[in-house]
């Protein structure tokens, strides 16, 4: 599983970082999404997949072709 | 198939219980998810009560927030919408306006600057609790718990002067009162406008450590812009909040099982917020949306230019997505509820208000083990008619 994140939709809510802070932050600066871990280890994937969905601006997408 | 019902011709927003919203909303969404709603200006628009339809017409970039093109599902707000917005104001603003002001905020709102909140909200919290406590009961929780804390937060981030509250309390809750008339908001909001530009032209002159100051500071917005997201985030940081902890005690207090639980469970805290959140709903009526092109939403046509308002208190109670949602249950998932939003306009102050409640109301059941209400429960008076629902004043004892 690989997790996208298009900083530009992101609307620096922060329901990512909050449901999921060993795996998402926010910046500094402006707020908006970083991925601490793009590919999460297959244990965290029901979390992740919960993060994904609860981002309001649908900046984050998975790419799970190789699971 | 049966015969529908007759189409609505008004938003309902009177309640027959306290906690629960009107009826009407619940027996439209078990009809039709998404109906035909006539707004108060002749409009045949649209009422959405259901989850998924709610989520999916507020993460859709098809629709629009904008006041002029929006019709009003109440009578009295119709001519307001005509009304120029302010600079700034980017709640009403579409991409790329909206998205070019609220990034210059994002940062400050972030999960991690609201935990270093923690311990200054816990202060303001602690000092509430210890005047309450020297003045003795009874008293009213609204007036000495509820809104000073998030009243005090919002100010200090702001550098708004808290001395001058009885101003900006009065006009925000004039402006979020759905019965006042078109004159009394106009004045209300420009008054407090107003009373905002000339708080930005002294940070200019004299800056202080704080956000207004700090949007001075970076030259890229005029004065009135400024004015117009101080004006968004004083009124939305302050009066949701406020009625979140009023209503919330209150809850509480008529549950008492669920309160214990809040009381005594450090861990159950968190989630206990959230189940807060989503059966109080406080946002009494919308979000409310225009379509700016033909969009479908779940089979139904939702043509360019109809109107669409939302009720998240029904959304939030849907069973297809909260089991037994009418009921409050502090140990159940929450998570998902509609109460901040959802899409790009989902609440920008989400996670200042999560960590207030998360301070605040434990600390108020601990402090007062026998907190209890001083009137019968029918007698709490009840904002029934203001944007913002909750309680005008919570008299208790302890
Ligand atoms: C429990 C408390 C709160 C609730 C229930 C709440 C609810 C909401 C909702 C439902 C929206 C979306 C409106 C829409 O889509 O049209 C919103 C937006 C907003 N809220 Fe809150 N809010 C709360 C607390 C706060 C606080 C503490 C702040 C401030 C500092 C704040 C600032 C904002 C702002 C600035 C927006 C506009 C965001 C945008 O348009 O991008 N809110 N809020
Ligand atoms: S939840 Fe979505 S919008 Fe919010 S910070 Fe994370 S990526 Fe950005």
């Amino acid at each position: 599983m690989k997790i996208k994140a298009d900083t530009g939709r992101c609307v620096g809510a922060g329901m990512c970082a909050l449901t999921l802070p060993e795996v998402f932050d926010q910046s500094e600066d402006d707020g908006t999404v970083e991925v601490l871990d793009p590919e999460p280890p297959a244990e965290r994937a029901a979390a992740v997949r919960r993060a994904v969905q609860l981002c309001p601006s649908g900046a984050l997408s998975l790419d799970s072709i190789e699971e | 198939m049966t015969e529908a019902t007759p189409r609505l011709s008004t938003f309902p927003l009177a309640r027959e219980r306290t906690f629960d919203p009107p009826d009407e909303l619940a027996r439209r969404r078990a009809e039709a998810p998404l109906q035909r709603m006539t707004y108060g200006d002749g409009h045949e628009g649209w009422l959405a009560t259901g989850y998924a339809e709610s989520r999916a017409i507020l993460a859709d970039a098809r629709f629009s927030t904008r006041p002029e093109l929006m019709h009003s599902a109440l009578p009295q707000r119709v001519e307001l919408r005509r009304d120029p917005l302010p600079p700034g104001f980017f709640l009403q603003m579409d991409p790329p306006d909206h998205t070019r002001y609220r990034r210059l905020l994002t940062g400050q709102f972030t999960v991690r600057r609201m935990k270093q909140l923690e311990p200054r909200i816990h202060d303001i919290t602690q000092s509430r609790l210890d005047a309450m406590e020297r003045e003795g009961a009874p008293a009213d929780l609204v007036r000495s718990f509820a809104l000073p804390i998030p009243s005090l937060v919002i100010c200090e981030m702001l550098g708004v002067p808290y001395e001058d509250r009885e101003k900006f309390q009065h006009d925000s809750s004039v402006i979020l009162d759905l019965e006042a008339s078109t004159d009394e908001i106009r004045t209300a909001m420009y008054d407090l406008l107003a009373y905002l530009s000339e708080l930005v032209a002294a940070k200019r002159k004299d800056p202080g450590d704080d956000m207004l100051s700090g949007l001075a500071a970076s030259e890229e917005l005029t004065d009135a812009e400024i004015a117009g997201m101080g004006l968004l985030l004083l009124i939305a940081g302050h009066e949701t909040t406020a009625n979140m902890l009023g209503l919330g005690t209150f809850a509480l207090l008529t549950n008492p099982r669920q309160l214990a639980v809040v009381r005594d469970d450090p861990d159950a805290v968190e989630n206990a917020v959230e189940e807060l959140l989503r059966y109080l709903s406080i946002l009494h009526i919308g979000p409310t949306r225009t379509a700016l092109e033909d969009v479908e939403i779940g089979g139904t046509l939702i043509r360019a230019g109809e109107t669409v308002t939302l009720s998240l208190g029904a959304a939030n109670r849907d069973p297809e997505r909260f089991e037994g949602g009418d009921t409050l249950d502090v140990t159940r998932s929450a998570q998902g509820h509609l109460s901040f939003g959802h899409g790009i306009h989902q609440c920008l102050g989400q996670q200042l208000a999560r960590v207030e409640m998360r301070i605040a109301y434990p600390a108020l059941l601990r402090r007062f083990p026998g907190l209890r209400l001083a009137v019968p429960p029918e007698e709490v008076p009840m904002r029934a008619t203001s944007a913002v629902y909750g309680v005008r004043r919570l008299p208790v004892l302890w």
